[in-house]
């Protein structure tokens, strides 16, 4: 899986709070992700484009379990988030989502432009952006395939419809 | 020579054997004991994926509902979510629901539902306070909990663990709290880096239950995906206090001895950190993160107008009788207001039993419902631009209160008591009564707000 977009830039501890303040999460989906990244970024969500890439610091989505912090940027047409590092529960809601977010410690943004194209290779775990390569972590398997199908639902719906038995929502786990 | 988190998941995925034993790194597919969700991560998020799946609940039976985000409901947004959370629970037929009883971490183990050795995840990140009576618990999204609820199961990645050796005795007026406010100023968010943290070493001993949750609870803001402490008599004594009830989903208590519960010796394979009590002063986080925690005594001197004692953090039973041992005869200074959300009704009885909701209210307290509260700022109550809060919560997010403009400092709720009746950050040992606090208000009263 190859993803390719404009590429927003982020420092560190940009956490669920900002992604997704407590004020609106009573609210529906867009109105949610109108308010995105508000308090640190006031333009972001006016100005992100579908299929653009985050690149952020250390502890990317730290806080709160709250799905919606992923489905906010998601809706808001971010495809792939890559940090030095990122809250656990976040990355499990991303890719959850189908949305690719990966750790890759050694990411260096310095010298690189913000909105510089970046190319992410999910499956060999490899981000090009401004003229440099950086290694995220490697995804096992049954990762890969649940976002190649766009997330857990539309993978268990898949599974479901391929006829098989659905006990283990993670196959691919030993 | 496994760890008590490694023994739990050993269990839990059944995929343990002694020609393949797991190992750190490993993925497995694990049994759920248990799942939580509370009002805004459950039936309102759960429902759509499952109808998207065409499945129902696996096991109602294990499935635990509480209500406490959008509690009290406050506009038609809120009525709605807690209308819609009680049809379904009622369709589903899900005998664990307790409605507006509490908040989640808190009313979960005082049901007795949460058993040592279980895995059990909660729609909600502060979910490792369940390793208090060492459960494997984490927080999960709303997706990963709709996988739970059609499934039954769910991944886990078996993470290394990491070992916090207490070792020493706290001091007068120090708590859990500034424990775990002193590792997040050491070791910063990502400590843990979504590992497992097992608190030990021979002070845990010494700590009550509720001491153990503040540890376990915070763990989150240390990157844990668990925090751990192994179940010994103080968790025996603290469980058969608790009926379980009939529709327990499945008792561990004979199947798993709390002696099967323990880490090996030099099993820790993570890092040690070595916390000596005995050197522990009270602690206080700075705006916007727990990890701007250092000793109170070495922060500029900082002027509040609110002070929150509220939380699964920080409003627990033994939270407000140690912020009430400091209000007492006391009344708080006219700058400021003082809020404060019991986290728990069985919390609120027990506090008006012993006289601690009547001294807060002597103090000049206001209270507001059992529930989450400011905390999450959800609801009507919340932080305006301008407004500075010592708060007895786990997270000072920027904006997370309320206004972004807010600030917010953490502390424990005897800290958070100093300092609603003097208006400013304040040791709570400056409160005893050999030491009175007017001298320091006078040395500082006067300098800049920070």
């Amino acid at each position: 899986m190859q993803i390719s977009g404009r590429s927003w830039q982020f420092g560190d501890a940009v956490d669920t709070d900002l992604l997704a303040p407590g004020a609106y999460m009573s609210h529906s989906l867009a109105e949610l992700s109108a308010h995105c990244l508000e308090a640190l970024r006031p333009d972001f969500a006016g100005a992100v484009q579908d299929g653009d890439i985050i690149l952020a610091g250390a502890n990317f989505g730290i806080g709160s379990s709250r799905e919606q912090a992923g489905e906010a940027l998601r809706h808001l047409g971010i495809r792939a988030v890559v940090a030095r590092s990122l809250g656990g529960i976040f990355q499990r809601n991303a890719l959850n989502l189908g949305v690719p977010a990966l750790a890759c410690p050694d990411l260096d943004l310095g010298g690189i432009d913000e909105f510089a194209e970046a190319k992410l290779n999910v499956a060999e775990g490899i981000l090009s952006v401004g003229g440099r390569q950086f290694t995220t972590e490697s995804l096992p398997d049954f990762l890969l395939a649940m976002i190649a199908d766009g997330g857990l639902i539309p993978h268990l719906k898949a599974q479901q419809s391929g006829g098989d038995q659905i006990n283990n929502q993670n196959e691919g786990a030993t | 020579m496994p760890t008590i988190v490694e023994k739990i998941l050993s269990r839990a995925s059944g995929s343990n054997t002694a020609a393949h034993p797991i190992k750190q790194g490993d993925y497995l597919s694990c049994e759920v004991d248990l799942a939580m969700v509370h009002d805004s991560s459950g039936p309102r998020r759960l429902a759509p994926k499952l109808d998207a799946l065409g499945m129902s609940l696996k096991h109602p039976e294990k499935l635990v509902v509480i209500t406490d985000h959008y509690v009290p409901a406050h506009d038609d947004a809120s009525r709605e979510i807690q209308r819609f959370t009680k049809q379904w629970v009622t369709d589903q037929g899900i005998q664990n629901f307790y409605p507006e009883m509490g908040i989640c971490h808190v009313v979960l183990p005082e049901s007795g539902l949460l058993q040592p050795g279980m895995l059990v995840v909660g729609g909600d990140s502060h979910s490792p306070t369940g390793g208090a009576f060492g459960a494997y618990m984490f927080g999960v999204g709303a997706t990963d909990m709709a996988g739970v609820a059609a499934t039954g199961r769910i991944w886990v990645k078996v993470p290394k663990t990491h070992l916090v050796n207490l070792h020493g005795t706290l001091d007068q007026q120090v708590f859990a709290k500034d424990i775990i406010l002193y590792l997040c100023g050491q070791y910063g968010m990502d400590m843990a880096g979504y590992q497992a943290i097992e608190f030990g070493g021979s002070a845990i001993a010494g700590l009550a239950m509720q001491a153990r949750m503040t540890l376990c609870n915070m763990a989150a803001e240390l990157g844990a995906q668990v925090g751990m402490i192994a179940p010994d008599a103080v968790t025996a004594e603290w469980l058969a206090e608790r009926t379980t009830g009939s529709n327990m989903p499945s008792s561990l208590r004979d199947e798993i001895p709390f002696s099967a519960l323990q880490s090996d010796p030099g099993s820790h394979d993570g890092t040690h950190f070595d916390v000596d009590l005995d050197q522990l002063a009270p602690q206080a986080a700075a705006p916007h993160s727990p990890a701007n925690s250092t000793a109170i005594n070495a922060h500029e001197p900082t002027k509040f107008n609110i002070a929150y004692i509220g939380a699964c953090t920080g409003a627990k039973i033994d939270d407000l009788r140690a912020a009430a041992a400091i209000l007492e005869g006391r009344k708080i200074a006219d700058t400021m207001r003082l809020l404060i959300a019991p986290a728990s009704r069985a919390d609120i009885d027990t506090a008006a039993d012993e006289g601690v909701m009547q001294i807060f209210e002597d103090a000049g307290a206001q209270f507001l419902p059992t529930a989450c509260g400011m905390c999450a700022g959800y609801g009507p109550d919340r932080l305006s631009d301008g407004d500075v809060c010592i708060s007895s919560t786990a997270r000072n997010f920027k904006g997370r209160m309320g206004a972004p403009g807010s600030q917010v400092w953490l502390a424990s709720p005897a800290s958070v008591a100093s300092a609603a009746i003097t208006g400013i950050l304040t040791d709570p040992r400056e409160m005893s009564p050999e030491k009175p606090i007017t001298s320091k208000i006078k040395q500082v009263s006067h300098a800049d707000q920070r």
